[in-house]
């Protein structure tokens, strides 16, 4: 199935041209390796365009079994609109255009076959800003599992909605309260909640969307222990404005810039030798 | 002067005062070494000026108004002929009318009545003087009010504090209005009221199966004297608000959520203040359109599939007054759907759940607590309703559940009874205002049941 997508290296040479005189001119084409051998989501050439405003130019990007890719850039660089299409969020934009190729597993996620409802059930998304539903504790988690008809009974469902609390490292705080309101509990709870609620439906690709930044330095670590035993079962995407997260966090750094996919790289290599000028002025903070 | 021109007197002056003080803040300032040793703007100084200048007038005249009447039937009640002084009150309150009304045009010597005429002059030269006094005593008042307020303009003289609890005190009589006007009404429908319950007991009037409220309007009238029964009335309010219900909140929520969730925003443009035109039609105008168009409408079809319906059925006037009340059901849905995070709908459909069961299951659910409170306000609605009612509901109070017979209201009975030329302390007039009351004892239940449901909502959910 694979071999719907052709080779980045060649597809990028295409659409190289000189740009206007500006640091866009400096982005050639991705610096590094953007593809990996076990590959869940590919995206190849990928042009964003939100009416007349392009967001994102010609991004290609392979996201893994088992790893987590950490997206890191300036504020507006693209890396949320390019999340936001792994999962078609963007659908419910009425100005959002995306071209070029992504797919899951080999298959086409803007192709005419696709439906968009099925696929989030297969790539959940964490947003940045915690978001429970108005329902008990309970029923935020039970929320996926009752729409797809996942649990055949009431015990079928308990199991479901305690072991998903669980891996969210949430169980043990709420298990006295699950018909408490999921809007009471803490920010980093809430968090730790919506995550819950994101593996409850047994995804393949979970995308997070700096998932961290309204918590507090504590809440963060465990979330991002808890990303860390994730790995072990879906592919992560994270976007994310900490460095030291992406560091701590993922196997793959991606570093976007005004839409542009500048570097992508083991993460040891981008934060300890980054290739491109633009990278090493963002880590080392001269930007950004 | 008149007590008007005193006013606008009052306002000027006062508005001379707010410059002048404004301008001695100024100087006091510069005096100082700038405005940042003033501790009050020199604005607050002007505005407290101006109020010691117009609050002591007003309250003079008030409170001469206030004295004046008490003083001229002191004078009233020395002046007229002493057949009548030992008389009752009503023949000497005739004797003034009548005296006020010779002197009407400012004079009063061309009286033929020797009385008359003195108590004539007497009146039109004290209300000269009065008038007279007052003016110079409320000019005073203004004056040494700003003189003395203008004196008090210093560098450390606490304005702002002083004219800052001036305006609360008037944001508070604001407020006021409302409750006192609204205690007002409660107080005299009760009192008439009570006054009903004096003739008919209040159990029969609660729990009385039988409207009737025919009394003799002669004493010499045999038979008739009428059964106050409010059981009637009240269900067949219960049963057109049931109905009104039963068509405005389907149709309503579900306008909501189109217009919220799935229309374009041109569509929602032009669709949202259509719907809301609704609300603007006179009621009167549903009303013959229920009696006219919908109830023989009603009446054939029910005639068709062999149903008798009786031509001023409770179905017509309901469905009509739903109709009315749809845009009270979908504006304030459609309202607090809008207001439902994006970021929850996004939760949603991250998880893989299609527009319907968002909506049905996130957005519905988080929006509950208004959309129960514009039901319950549309439900107070229809029970207060009243020329739909008049016209297409019938008069009939018959206790019946089936809506394609005739059923009367509450409103409609106490339209009736107010309309007729009956004497106003008669059981029958009286009826009118122990059914207000009962209506709004029911209306405001309800609405402390849409308080309490929506507040046990916010503190679950926020």
């Amino acid at each position: 199935m694979n071999d719907i997508l052709s080779p980045p290296v060649s597809r990028a040479g295409l659409h190289e041209e000189p740009t206007a005189n500006t640091v866009l001119q400096e982005i050639k084409a991705t610096v590094g390796t953007a593809t990996v051998e076990n590959p869940k989501m590919q995206a190849r050439n990928v042009d964003v365009h939100y009416g007349e405003k392009q967001a994102i130019f010609d991004v290609s990007l392979d996201i893994g079994n088992n790893e987590v890719v950490a997206m890191i850039g300036p504020s507006g660089c693209g890396k949320s609109t390019f999340l936001r299409c792994l999962n078609r969020m963007n659908d419910s934009i009425p100005s959002c255009r995306v071209s070029g190729e992504m797919s899951l597993d080999g298959e086409d996620l803007y192709g005419p076959d696709l439906d968009p409802v099925l696929l989030r059930a297969r790539v959940g998304m964490v947003f940045q800003k915690p978001n429970p539903f108005a329902k008990s504790i309970y029923d935020n988690v039970a929320y996926g599992p009752r729409i797809h008809g996942l649990a055949g009974n009431r015990g079928e469902l308990d199991e479901i909605v305690t072991e998903s609390l669980k891996r969210a490292g949430l169980f043990d705080e709420v298990k006295d309260r699950l018909d408490a309101p999921g809007t009471g509990l803490s920010g980093g709870q809430q968090q730790r909640l919506c995550i819950a609620r994101t593996i409850a439906v047994s995804p393949e690709v979970i995308l997070m969307d700096e998932p961290c930044s309204a918590l507090d330095p504590i809440a963060t670590a465990r979330i991002e222990e808890l990303i860390d035993e994730l790995r072990q079962n879906y592919a992560i995407a994270i976007v994310t404005h900490s460095m030291q997260q992406a560091a701590r966090v993922s196997q793959r750094t991606a570093y976007f810039h005004l839409g542009k996919l500048v570097e992508v790289n083991d993460t040891n290599s981008v934060f300890t030798n980054p290739q491109h000028e633009l990278t090493e002025n963002y880590i080392t903070g001269r930007f950004g | 002067m008149t007590t008007t021109h005193l006013l606008i007197v009052a306002t000027v002056l006062a508005a001379v005062s707010y410059f002048a003080g404004r301008a001695r803040a100024w100087s006091v300032a510069r005096e100082n070494g700038g405005i940042r040793q003033l501790h009050s703007l020199p604005t607050h100084h002007g505005a407290l000026v101006a109020i010691w200048c117009f609050v002591p007038a007003l309250l003079l005249v008030v409170v001469w108004k206030l004295a004046e009447p008490v003083y001229i039937g002191n004078i009233v009640n020395a002046n007229v002929p002493a057949e009548l002084s030992a008389g009752d009150e009503r023949q000497i309150a005739l004797y003034r009318n009548d005296v006020e009304n010779l002197i009407s045009d400012g004079d009063a010597s061309q009286i033929t009545d020797d009385g008359k005429r003195a108590l004539g002059e007497r009146l039109l030269a004290q209300r000269s003087s009065s008038s007279l006094a007052l003016t110079l005593l409320a000019l005073a008042a203004a004056l040494g009010g700003a003189a003395f307020a203008y004196k008090r303009i210093a560098a450390p003289t606490r304005a702002r504090h002083s004219v800052e609890r001036v305006v609360k005190f008037l944001l508070v009589s604001s407020a006021s209005l409302a409750i006192l006007t609204t205690l007002g009404i409660v107080l005299s429908v009760l009192f008439e009221s009570l006054r009903f319950f004096q003739q008919v007991s209040f159990t029969e009037f609660v729990f009385g199966t039988s409207w009737s409220p025919q009394t003799a309007i002669r004493a010499d009238q045999i038979g008739s004297s009428g059964s106050f029964g409010a059981i009637p009335l009240f269900t067949g309010t219960l049963l057109i608000s049931a109905i009104a219900l039963l068509v405005a909140v389907p149709f309503g929520l579900m306008s909501a959520i189109y217009l919220a969730e799935y229309a374009s925003p041109r569509m929602r443009n032009i669709t949202k203040p259509l719907l809301e035109i609704l609300a603007g039609i006179p009621t009167v105008v549903y009303g013959f359109f229920a009696a006219l168009t919908v109830a023989p409408a009603i009446r054939e079809f029910g005639s068709v599939i062999g149903l008798s319906v009786s031509s001023e059925s409770a179905l017509a006037a309901g469905a009509v007054m739903g109709i009315m009340i749809i845009p009270f059901v979908s504006s304030l849905s459609d309202d607090v759907i809008t207001a439902v995070p994006q970021a929850m709908r996004d939760g949603s459909y991250a998880l893989g759940s299609t527009k319907s069961e968002t909506v049905r299951k996130v957005v519905i659910p988080a929006a509950l607590p208004g959309i129960v409170g514009g039901v319950l306000l549309a439900a107070s609605r229809a029970i207060g309703e009243t020329m739909i009612v008049v016209m297409a509901a019938g008069l009939a109070a018959n206790i019946t559940a089936n809506p394609l017979e005739a059923v009367t209201t509450v409103t409609v009975q106490i339209v009736t009874l107010l309309t007729g030329d009956q004497e106003f302390d008669s059981a029958k007039t009286l009826a009118a205002f122990a059914l207000g009351l009962m209506l709004f004892v029911v209306t405001l239940v309800l609405n402390v049941i849409a308080l309490l449901v929506v507040r046990r909502y916010r503190e679950q959910y926020e």
